[in-house]
């Protein structure tokens, strides 16, 4: 086991270590804010002091509190979007790679006619006739970024299932639901779950995009890309505001990014997370 | 080959048919309809149906598709609902600006990435390989604001080099353009050159480790020539891919820029649009957006089909 710790590269470790202060503070973050999230304490734009770590925002509320109570929406939301695509796209992309014929037909089309549109725009058009609300959010962005996990769930799928071990189930008269779990499955994780970062990275930067658009998440919550949005204006008189909440977000998909190369790298493809 | 591009493009036109059906469902997504939503609370039963009946709204979402489609292929977007003007004269100025913008930061960043990333892929493992792409990864995982801040802060704010907004206006000399969206290119220019750079090395690489490459080295062939005459014609069509596939994200990620720079392009124009839930113009908007994302990747697909020297040559 030591060995197998040393084995792992020093980025790798410095990702690991950014992602795990992160779930943290997604956990804990509103517990160990020192002051309210809406709460003003002190004139707009304060530079950062002692007691606020960060400075204040456009409103005179406390940047550091803001941003360990905004990592809720912010991660969360993301979280669970790719949670619900991976839901959706991994049993799609099994069925559509063993049963095949029509049923992969069909599927593969409807997938590949929503990938030809960029997810931005069609994200867009969802949000102008839905409004923009949490669960919108959370659904439109989990049913675009399925298209995704369902083209890598269904190509490892039939590459899994014309191996000796997938056939030889399949001829022992197997399930269809035991072949999906307990054969394909297993042998699918590890692409999967480096994918499931890739993804992640992907559906966080895109929420924190639509909210530095003032067309993600809505005050009163706090999150991360509304509050660069809020405090762009301070950078003109060369205020850093904008530049923590940037920088949190910025350092998240970096630590991500790293571990997800370096699963890459264990797997033994040169491939690097796309957006 | 002449025959496999004509396929192209026809697939091409299906798939921009398949995209109009998709975008239009999307916006019939909105519970009530446009009537209701421009009437507001002064509605009644009445004025309702009278603007329905304006709209075309009491026929079937079919034929309100077909009639949206063939206004969109004879240049007719519709009114928009928030200042009942055309949406063409709206969008179209918007859209160049989108594209200048793009073309700019296209111009600068397709010959760097390309570069660099051949000069990776031939000192694969070296020092420079490692260091750029270290420098790579990060620069791919910072977010377009991040950056455009951070160049506002050094370069507009700090040492008063350029503007932190991006104001064009019709007429505008082009030297003074130049200056104006110099920020906002950078800004583009430094998160593709990262992710175009490391597609590039990786084409680039596959093609380096096929037996007919080592076969050229072990005849003792200089370095600069296998990777100018043997490897870069087979790379040649991958690296078009990648390129085509970045200037496709150049396309969309410029909304985000566009917001940062204050810049008056079709992204902004179609956020503005989105916040005020203005239906004709988003529909028109995103119609644009994707097609230009479609004609794209397919001039890229038949480029790859004319590069390719198989196809080129055949037996």
């Amino acid at each position: 086991m030591t060995s197998k710790l040393k084995a792992i590269p020093v980025s790798a470790w410095l990702g690991l270590t950014i992602v795990t202060l992160n779930l943290l503070v997604f956990l804990l973050g509103p517990m160990l804010a020192p002051y309210g999230m809406n709460e003003i304490v002190g004139a707009p734009f304060d530079p950062p002091s002692s007691q606020f770590w960060f400075g204040l925002d456009q409103n005179g509320r406390d940047m550091f509190s803001r941003l360990l109570a905004g990592a809720q929406m912010s991660i969360g939301v993301s979280l669970a979007a790719s949670l619900i695509s991976f839901s959706i796209g991994i049993p799609l992309g099994f069925v559509a790679a063993l049963f095949g014929g029509w049923v992969d037909t069909v599927l593969s089309r409807i997938v590949d006619t929503v990938m030809c549109i960029p997810v931005l725009i069609s994200a867009l058009v969802v949000l102008q006739a839905l409004g923009s609300s949490v669960p919108v959010l959370i659904f439109t962005i989990a049913l675009l970024d399925s298209t995704r996990v369902f083209r890598l769930a269904r190509v490892v799928a039939q590459g899994i299932s014309v191996l000796e071990y997938a056939e030889t189930a399949r001829l022992r008269g197997e399930s269809m639901g035991w072949l999906i779990t307990r054969e394909i499955l297993p042998n699918a994780l590890p692409p999967l779950i480096a994918e499931f970062g890739m993804r992640f990275c992907f559906t966080f930067l895109f929420v924190a995009g639509l909210s530095f658009l003032g067309l993600g998440i809505q005050p009163p919550f706090a999150d991360w890309g509304g509050m660069v949005k809020d405090n762009q204006q301070a950078i003109l008189y060369g205020l850093y505001a904008p530049l923590f909440p940037a920088a949190a977000i910025a350092l998240l998909t970096i630590g991500v990014n790293l571990v997800v190369d370096w699963l890459l790298n264990a797997a033994g493809t040169t491939q690097g997370a796309d957006r | 080959m002449i025959q496999l591009i004509l396929k192209r493009v026809a697939l091409g036109v299906l798939t921009l048919l398949l995209v109009s059906a998709l975008i239009f469902a999307g916006t019939q997504l909105l519970p009530g309809d446009v009537a209701s939503a421009i009437l507001g609370q002064n509605a009644t039963p009445q004025s309702l149906a009278a603007l329905r009946q304006d709209l075309g709204l009491d026929l079937p979402a079919w034929q309100r598709y077909l009639g949206w489609l063939h206004g969109f292929v004879t240049g007719d977007l519709g009114m928009s609902l928030a200042n009942r003007q055309p949406v063409a004269d709206l969008l179209w100025p918007r859209f160049g600006n989108t594209m200048a913008l793009a073309a700019y930061a296209a111009i600068v960043s397709v010959p760097i990435a390309v570069l660099l990333g051949l000069a990776a892929a031939v000192r694969r493992g070296g020092v420079f390989d490692r260091g750029i792409n270290i420098v790579a990864l990060a620069f791919v995982s910072l977010p377009e604001y991040f950056l455009g801040l951070l160049l506002i802060l050094f370069l507009s704010v700090q040492f008063n080099l350029l503007p932190s907004l991006a104001d064009t206006y019709a007429g505008m000399s082009f030297p003074d353009w130049l200056r104006a969206t110099t920020l906002p290119a950078l800004t583009l220019v430094l998160v593709t050159v990262a992710q175009m750079m490391r597609m590039t090395r990786t084409a680039v690489l596959s093609v380096m480790d096929q037996a007919y490459v080592e076969t050229a080295f072990l005849k003792g062939l200089r370095t600069k020539r296998v990777v100018l005459r043997h490897a870069l014609p087979n790379a040649a069509a991958p690296i078009v891919n990648v390129v085509a596939f970045n200037i496709a994200y150049l396309i969309t990620g410029v909304v985000l820029v566009e917001a940062i720079f204050n810049y008056n392009g079709l992204g902004r124009f179609m956020v503005d649009a989105v916040a005020k839930r203005d239906l004709p113009l988003v529909q028109a908007a995103a119609m644009v957006f994707g097609a230009a994302y479609v004609i794209l990747n397919s001039i890229a697909d038949i480029a790859a089909i004319a590069l390719n020297p198989r196809l080129r040559h055949p037996r």
